[in-house]
C-alpha cells in the first residue's frame, strides 16, 4: 500500500521508471505466455486441412480489416465439442489428475523423509546434501528417463537384482505399465518436493520442538503437532511444484508407460504429430490449462500469503 | 536463661533460617557431582548443588560457562556425563523431558507461531490430558495473571516482545512445575521494561510459590530477583549465596570482578595481628589498613578489593578514615544520579570511586585535573587471597 502510495505522490521521472520497472515483467509474460497462448487458442478454434500450416483460416493481412473479419467468421467450437464426444479425451484427462495426484502424494511420502534427514543432518552436511538432491538436473531429463528404461525393463538392472538376489523366479514387468510411470515422476519431481519442504523446515527454531517436548509431547506428538503443521507451508508449494507439471506430462508416460498408460500429455502429442490435427490438439492443450489453472491460482494465493506472512 | 534459650531456638531462631542454612531441610533438586562433556570439552565439571523448594535462584556466569547447559540437564535435553539430578529424592536422570515435573521458558519463548496465544498456553495441559473444562478454567487464569485476557486469540506475530514474553512464562507455569526454569527471559527486552518485568517475575514467583531457577549473564538482574546466586566459570560453581554475601564478601577476585565493579589492589601482606592486616601495595604510598578474618600471614601475596561506592572522595584529607591517598581525577563519568571518578593515585594506580550527585551538574565539586583526596575505612574492603 505504501508503495502505491508513494508513486502517486513521486514526479513523473520516478513514475516513469517505475512504470518501466513493472512494464517489464508484464512485457515478458505478454511476449512469452499470452502471445502464444492467443496463437494456440486460435488454432483451436479453426478446422484442420491438408496445408501447411495445416489448419484454416490463416490470417491474410494483405486484405486488411477484411481479412480479419473472414478469420473470425471462420472460428467455431467444434474441436471442442469433439472433445466431449469422443470418451478418450476425459478419460485421458481423468486418468491424468489421477496419475498426478497418485504420484504427488507417492512424491510427498519419498520427499519428506528425505527433506526432514536433511533438516537434521549436521549444518556442514547440508550443502553437500543440497547438492544431491539438485544434482541429477545437471544430466539432460530425456536422458534420465531413458536410463529407467534401461533399470526397469524386463532384463533390466532391477529384475536381474532382485533375481540374482533370489527374490523372485521369472522378470517382473514393470516397464510399459502405469507402475514405471509412477516410478518415473517420483524420480523426476522429487527435488521439486524436497527443495521447499526442506527450507521450511530448515526455517523451523528447533526449540520449538524442545518446548514440545518440554510440554508433555512425545516425539512423535512433537513432530505431527508442531513440526508437521510448521511444515505445511513446504508441503503445499512442493504438492502444486509436482502436481501442475505431471498432469501434462507426456515424456514419462510415453516412454515408460508404454500404450496402457494413459495420460493427456501423450494423446496432445499424438493429435499433434501422428494425426497432424493442430486444431484438436490445441483444444486439447487449452482444455488442460484451464484445468491445470485452479491450482495454479491456489499456488499464487498461497505464495502470496507466504510472502506476506514472511514480510510481518 | 536456660529456657529463654531453648524457647529461642525452638520457635524464633530456628524457623527463621533459610532453608540453605538448615542442615535439616531437604533439597527440592539435588545436583550430586554432575558432569557433562561434550566431546574433548567439559561444559560441566563436577558440580554440586542443592535448590530449595520456593527458592528463587540464579545461574549468572559469563557465556560459555556452562549455565545454559546446567539447566537444559535440568529441563532433560542434555544428559549428564557423570553425577546424578535428584528431584524430591527422586533420580532425574533417566526421565524423558516430557515427564519431568520441571518446564521450561525458552530464551526465544519458542512460542507456537501456528497457535493463538490461548493455544499455546493450553498445549501442556492438552498433553496432560486434563478434562476440557479446567483447561479452559487454566488458561484464563494464567491470561489473568500475565495481565493478557484481552490478546487471548491473538497470534505470537501479532503482539509484542513484552507480551511474548508474558505468553511463554504463563506457557511454562500453566502445567504448575515443581520448577519453572528461565532461560535469560528477559534478554530480549528493553532496558525500561526489562526492570518492570523483574519485578513482576518476582511477584508471580512469590505468589505461587513455585520454584523458579533463571539462567542469566547480567548480575544486575540476579541481584534484584534471586534469593540466592551460583556464579559460574568454566563448568563450576565459583560462589552460592545470597545477592548481599556475593556483593560483600565474594570469595575470589572472580566473583568480586564479575558482580559490579570494583578495583582490584595487588599487596603483600606486611603485618597480621588479630584481624588487622596491613598491606603494602606500592612504593613509598601509605600502606592500607584492613580487617579481615583472612588466613594471611605476613609475606602473603594478597588481591584487596574494594567497590567504587565505599570510596568517599573530598578536597581535603578526611578526618577519621585510615587509608586515604591523594590523586587526579582524570575523567567523569555521569550517569545521572551517580558520577564515576577515574583517579590516578599514587604509583600511577587507577581507582574508581562513585559518588551520588548530590548536586546539580554546574555546581560539581569536582573537575577534571582536580587534585583530591580519596579514602576509606578499614571495614570497606575486602581481602580476597584467589
Amino acid at each position: 500500500m505504501s508503495d502505491t502510495a508513494s508513486g502517486r505522490t513521486g514526479n513523473p521521472g520516478e513514475r516513469l521508471r517505475r512504470a518501466l520497472l513493472i512494464a517489464v515483467p508484464y512485457l515478458w509474460l505478454g511476449l512469452f505466455f499470452l502471445a502464444p497462448f492467443v496463437i494456440v487458442l486460435k488454432i483451436s478454434l479453426s478446422d484442420s486441412v491438408l496445408a501447411i500450416p495445416p489448419y484454416t483460416p490463416t490470417l491474410d493481412l494483405s486484405r486488411g480489416w477484411e481479412g480479419v473479419v473472414a478469420m473470425f467468421r471462420a472460428f467455431d467450437l467444434e474441436n471442442y465439442v469433439w472433445l466431449t464426444e469422443d470418451d478418450l479425451y476425459w478419460r485421458a484427462y481423468l486418468s491424468s489428475l489421477q496419475i498426478a495426484a497418485l504420484s504427488t502424494l507417492l512424491t510427498l511420502l519419498a520427499g519428506y523423509p528425505i527433506a526432514y534427514a536433511m533438516s537434521r543432518a549436521p549444518e556442514r552436511w547440508r550443502p553437500i546434501l543440497l547438492m544431491l538432491v539438485i544434482l541429477p538436473f545437471w544430466t539432460s531429463f530425456l536422458i534420465r528417463v531413458y536410463a529407467w528404461m534401461g533399470i526397469l525393463g524386463q532384463n533390466g538392472f532391477l529384475n536381474q537384482l532382485l533375481m540374482g538376489l533370489g527374490l523372485i523366479d521369472s522378470p517382473l514387468v514393470i516397464l510399459g505399465t502405469p507402475v514405471a510411470v509412477y516410478i518415473g515422476i517420483v524420480y523426476a519431481y522429487l527435488p521439486f518436493m524436497v527443495l521447499p519442504i526442506f527450507s521450511s523446515l530448515d526455517r523451523l527454531d528447533r526449540s520449538l520442538i524442545e518446548a514440545a517436548l518440554d510440554l508433555g509431547c512425545s516425539r512423535l506428538q512433537a513432530f505431527w503437532l508442531v513440526t508437521w503443521p510448521l511444515s505445511r507451508p513446504g508441503i503445499i508449494a512442493g504438492c502444486l511444484l509436482v502436481f501442475i507439471p505431471a498432469v501434462g506430462e507426456f515424456v514419462i508416460p510415453s516412454l515408460l508407460g508404454g500404450s496402457r498408460t494413459l495420460m493427456i500429455g501423450k494423446v496432445l502429442w499424438d493429435e499433434f504429430f501422428a494425426n497432424r490435427d493442430w486444431p484438436l490438439a490445441s483444444a486439447v492443450a487449452v482444455v488442460l490449462l484451464l484445468i491445470l489453472v485452479l491450482p495454479i491460482l491456489l499456488f499464487q494465493r498461497h505464495a502470496e500469503r507466504q510472502q506476506r506472512r514472511a514480510d510481518e | 536463661m536456660d529456657t529463654a534459650k531453648a524457647q529461642a531456638s525452638a520457635s524464633g531462631e530456628t524457623a527463621a533460617l533459610p532453608p540453605w542454612q538448615d542442615p535439616a531441610a531437604e533439597p527440592l533438586i539435588r545436583l550430586e557431582n554432575v558432569t557433562k562433556r561434550f566431546g574433548d570439552f567439559t561444559a560441566i565439571a563436577d558440580l554440586s548443588l542443592d535448590i530449595h523448594e520456593g527458592e528463587f535462584f540464579a545461574l549468572l556466569g559469563p557465556s560459555g560457562c556452562g549455565k545454559t547447559t546446567l539447566m537444559r540437564m535440568i529441563a532433560g535435553f542434555e544428559t549428564p556425563s557423570a553425577g546424578r539430578i535428584l528431584l524430591g529424592g527422586e533420580d532425574l536422570v533417566p526421565i524423558p523431558p516430557n515427564r519431568r515435573p520441571v518446564n521450561m521458558m525458552f530464551q526465544s519463548y519458542a512460542l507456537f507461531p501456528h497457535l493463538t496465544v490461548a493455544d499455546n498456553i493450553a498445549f501442556g495441559l492438552r498433553r496432560a490430558g486434563l478434562p476440557k473444562a479446567e483447561i479452559a478454567d487454566r488458561v484464563a487464569e494464567m491470561l489473568r495473571l500475565v495481565q493478557l485476557e484481552k490478546f487471548a486469540h491473538r497470534r505470537p506475530h501479532e503482539i509484542s516482545g513484552g507480551q511474548r514474553q508474558r505468553v511463554a512464562l504463563a506457557r511454562a507455569l500453566a502445567r504448575r512445575p515443581r520448577i519453572l526454569l528461565l532461560d535469560e527471559p528477559l534478554a530480549a527486552l528493553d532496558r525500561k521494561l526489562r526492570a518492570a518485568t523483574q519485578f513482576e517475575l518476582v511477584d508471580i514467583q512469590e505468589r505461587l510459590g513455585t520454584t523458579f531457577i533463571i539462567v542469566t549473564h547480567d548480575q544486575e538482574e540476579a541481584m534484584t530477583m534471586a534469593t540466592r546466586i551460583a556464579v559460574m566459570d568454566h563448568g563450576r560453581l565459583v560462589q552460592v549465596g545470597t545477592p548481599e554475601e556475593i556483593y560483600e564478601q565474594p570469595n575470589s577476585r572472580y566473583v568480586a570482578d564479575f558482580i559490579g565493579e570494583v578495583n582490584l589492589i595487588e599487596g603483600v601482606v606486611t603485618s597480621a595481628e588479630r584481624g588487622r592486616l596491613t598491606i603494602e601495595w606500592a612504593e613509598g604510598a601509605a600502606p592500607i589498613l584492613t580487617r579481615s578474618d583472612v588466613d594471611a600471614p605476613v609475606g602473603t601475596r594478597v588481591t584487596f578489593a574494594i567497590r567504587p561506592e565505599k570510596i568517599a572522595v573530598s578536597a581535603e584529607r578526611p578526618e577519621g578514615l585510615v587509608n586515604a591517598w591523594q590523586g587526579r581525577i582524570e575523567d567523569i563519568g555521569y550517569l545521572g544520579n551517580l558520577s564515576t571518578y577515574h583517579i590516578t593515585g599514587p604509583a600511577g594506580m587507577r581507582f574508581k570511586v562513585q559518588s551520588p550527585n548530590r548536586r546539580r551538574i554546574a555546581r560539581r565539586e569536582f573537575s577534571w585535573e582536580d587534585r583530591v583526596w580519596f579514602a576509606f575505612d578499614e571495614t570497606a574492603g575486602l581481602v580476597l587471597t584467589r
